[in-house]
């Protein structure tokens, strides 16, 4: 249960991260830009398909990615609240695309090397898109940070919207514990100090500061969401509900 | 605010040269390569890219199309379907 | 006007070759390039709205991927097209504003509401079919930067119509409240596909000489049929009905006939009229205008990095790099 309850997390993560991401498609800045959050959030969607039909397989209960992803509810996904904020501007999709991605691909590089092989084969084709995703945020972050007094401010507020979110995702728990312990998983709180030196130093070359206010939001991991959740599963998963008997879409 | 227009060329695979694709907007050149890749090589049609200003670009001019092509034109030794080839003769 | 230009813009048409952006060429053939070219990019770009409008509530998570990466597709196919255009001359920028305020067009059909699930089945099926039967003979257009663009769209949307297909037949074998999603979809957008193909020949203002010009390669009307005849077998495949009494199988000419759309229905939609011309519009401007402050940040960003590399490379000490906000407003 405790592989089931792990591989649910990070399917979860990718799932909503790509939901909230696709909002953008048709209403970005640029073109470019539609293009470049709809490569993404189609990168993380791919993620999150492998991972929830992994889980599903490893559940034993006959439930595939559409099963997980559609007929559970909000206090069964167990994504980190971080994913589920919603867009607010394009500053602040950047700063949750920086924070979560970098966390993301740093992850995803230990992840590569796990004692379970088939975690092990999905993060190491995660982490070539996610080195993307770090990238692209980088180049926006350096461009909004240090662009006009507007953009500047933006990120600022960005920034201390997003932060308080960011520090749930590196909390151990007895099941990061127990899997860490055999080698299939990482203890999130690993990948801290790692992920405070890249992000901070890239916030710094974007003449940003990180906001240095201490409150830590925290439960998506058990299930323990912000109110946005329920509303973006709502709409996710609209058409399975209200068609039940109808199994092939 | 408009960004500048950049023109863009991919080499589609190892050993053939960078091809114009097309062009794109960008305010700088690291944004032209990253929207050159999302746009141009959504489906693995390259492996790399360049990316060039599009007022950095010298044209000849079409008034003198003829002068500057002709001299190309008779060299068509240059082209390797001047060459008969025998008959039994494969992968020339 | 220049007549050795001329007669060489005529002899290029006429040898079938392909006029080339610095070529000499008719203001009027470059006018109706542009607004055509435009068009046609403006299209792709509202049309990402009605699809976009489902990738949020698509069904499957392999549905919801097709549906992301097709929507993606249309914007760029709008950029292609876009750069297509600025060869002769215009900006991206000016075009968009054009669109923004009015002054040009986009095709009728997205301003129909996508109101299901199965609209996007349907939208594929013969938005997307209308769409290939018209664009296919584009790739021949005389305009090069045009037809490369083409034949770029074309190949890319070879799936397009093939994933609304798929949409339905899975419908079509579901249940029978699927079923009834899927027959409706289908009579809601089978005319306004058939108006895609634009006014009938007999008053069409620009076909005669577009296609002296072969800009466009077929009538209106030729494309009109072209398209039934390849829908209805389909349908039959489908198990869905086209919504036409009239449709009927005429041996002699080898052709379906059919009952024409609405025409008068057509101008009041292209002239802004339509179901949902003003959510198209107001959608794409609140995007502009709500993206203008990133695009000028990224301008102000890449006048000063210049800034920096050319001090760097000069030997110069840098100018410091202050943050964009002055102290006491930060």
């Amino acid at each position: 249960m405790t592989w089931f309850t792990y591989l649910l997390r990070l399917g979860d993560d990718a799932l909503i991260m790509a939901q909230r991401l696709s909002e953008w498609v048709g209403r970005a800045p640029v073109l470019e830009e539609d293009m470049a959050l709809a490569n993404i959030a189609l990168d993380q969607l791919g993620q999150a398909r492998l991972l929830l039909s992994y889980a599903g397989e490893v559940e034993g209960a006959g439930r595939d990615e559409d099963a997980l992803a559609y007929f559970r509810s909000d206090r069964e996904f167990l994504n980190c609240q971080l994913v589920e904020l919603p867009n607010g501007d394009f500053a602040q999709t950047i700063v949750k695309l920086l924070c979560f991605g970098v966390y993301q691909d740093l992850l995803y590089q230990r992840l590569a090397a796990s004692a379970d092989e088939r975690l092990a084969a999905i993060a190491a084709k995660a982490r070539k898109e996610t080195a993307y995703h770090v990238d692209h945020a980088r180049l926006w972050t350096l461009r909004l940070g240090d662009g006009t007094p507007e953009s500047h401010r933006r990120m600022r507020q960005a920034l201390e919207e997003v932060w308080p979110y960011t520090h749930e995702l590196f909390e151990d728990d007895e099941v990061t514990d127990e899997l860490a312990a055999d080698g299939r998983a990482v203890r999130p709180g690993e990948l801290r100090q790692p992920w405070r030196a890249t992000v901070e130093s890239l916030l710094r070359e974007a003449t940003l500061e990180p906001p240095t206010e201490d409150w830590a939001p925290t439960g998506g991991r058990r299930g323990i969401h912000t109110e946005t959740l329920s509303y973006l599963l709502a709409q996710m998963q609209s058409v399975r509900r209200a068609y039940p008997t109808a199994t092939r879409w | 605010m408009s960004w500048p227009l950049w023109e863009v060329f991919v080499r589609p695979g190892r050993g053939l040269a960078h091809t114009h694709v097309g062009s794109l907007h960008a305010p700088d050149a690291e944004m032209a390569l990253r929207h050159a890749r999302d746009l141009y090589t959504r489906r693995g049609e390259g492996v790399s890219i360049w990316v060039v200003p599009a007022a950095a670009i010298t044209a000849s001019s079409p008034d003198e199309k003829d002068p500057f092509f002709a001299p190309a034109a008779d060299k068509i030794y240059r082209h390797p379907t001047f060459y008969p080839v025998p008959e039994g003769v494969e992968q020339l | 006007m220049d007549s050795a230009e001329q007669e060489a813009f005529e002899a290029t048409i006429a040898a079938d070759s392909t006029i080339e952006p610095r070529d000499w060429m008719p203001e009027e053939y470059r006018r109706t390039l542009i607004r055509q070219i435009a068009q046609h990019a403006h299209s792709e770009i509202i049309g990402m709205q009605p699809e976009g409008n489902w990738i949020g509530r698509a069904p499957t998570l392999a549905r919801k991927a097709i549906l992301l990466a097709k929507v993606q597709d249309e914007a760029g196919h709008g950029l292609y097209l876009y750069a297509a255009a600025e060869t002769l001359g215009v900006s991206r920028d000016d075009l968009e504003r054009r669109l923004l305020d009015g002054r040009q067009k986009y095709s009728s059909i997205f301003n129909y509401p996508t109101l299901t699930w199965a609209d996007v089945g349907a939208i594929g099926w013969l938005v997307d079919g209308a769409a290939i039967v018209n664009q296919v003979p584009l790739c021949r257009c005389s305009y090069g930067p045009y037809a490369r663009a083409m034949i770029r769209i074309c190949k890319e949307e070879s799936f397009h119509q093939r994933q609304g297909f798929d949409i339905l037949y899975t419908l079509t074998r579901g249940t029978d409240e699927q079923r009834a999603m899927a027959q409706d979809a289908v009579d809601r957008w089978w005319y306004p596909s058939l108006a895609m193909f634009g006014p009938p020949d007999a008053i069409s203002t620009h076909t005669e000489r577009s296609m002296a010009w072969r800009i466009k390669r077929f009538s209106n009307d030729h494309l009109r049929q072209k398209f039934v005849d390849m829908i209805v077998p389909q349908a039959e495949v489908l198990g869905v009905r086209l919504p036409d009494p009239a449709l009927r199988f005429n041996a002699k000419t080898g052709h379906w006939e059919f009952t024409p759309p609405d025409y008068d229905e057509l101008f009041a939609v292209i002239s802004g009229r339509g179901p949902a011309n003003r959510q198209r519009l107001t959608h794409r401007r609140t995007a502009y205008e709500e993206g203008a402050w990133v695009r000028e940040a990224a301008v102000a960003y890449a006048a000063k990095a210049a800034a920096r590399a050319a001090s760097q490379s000069s030997g110069t000490a840098g100018p410091p790099r202050a943050p964009a906000v002055p102290d006491e407003v930060a």
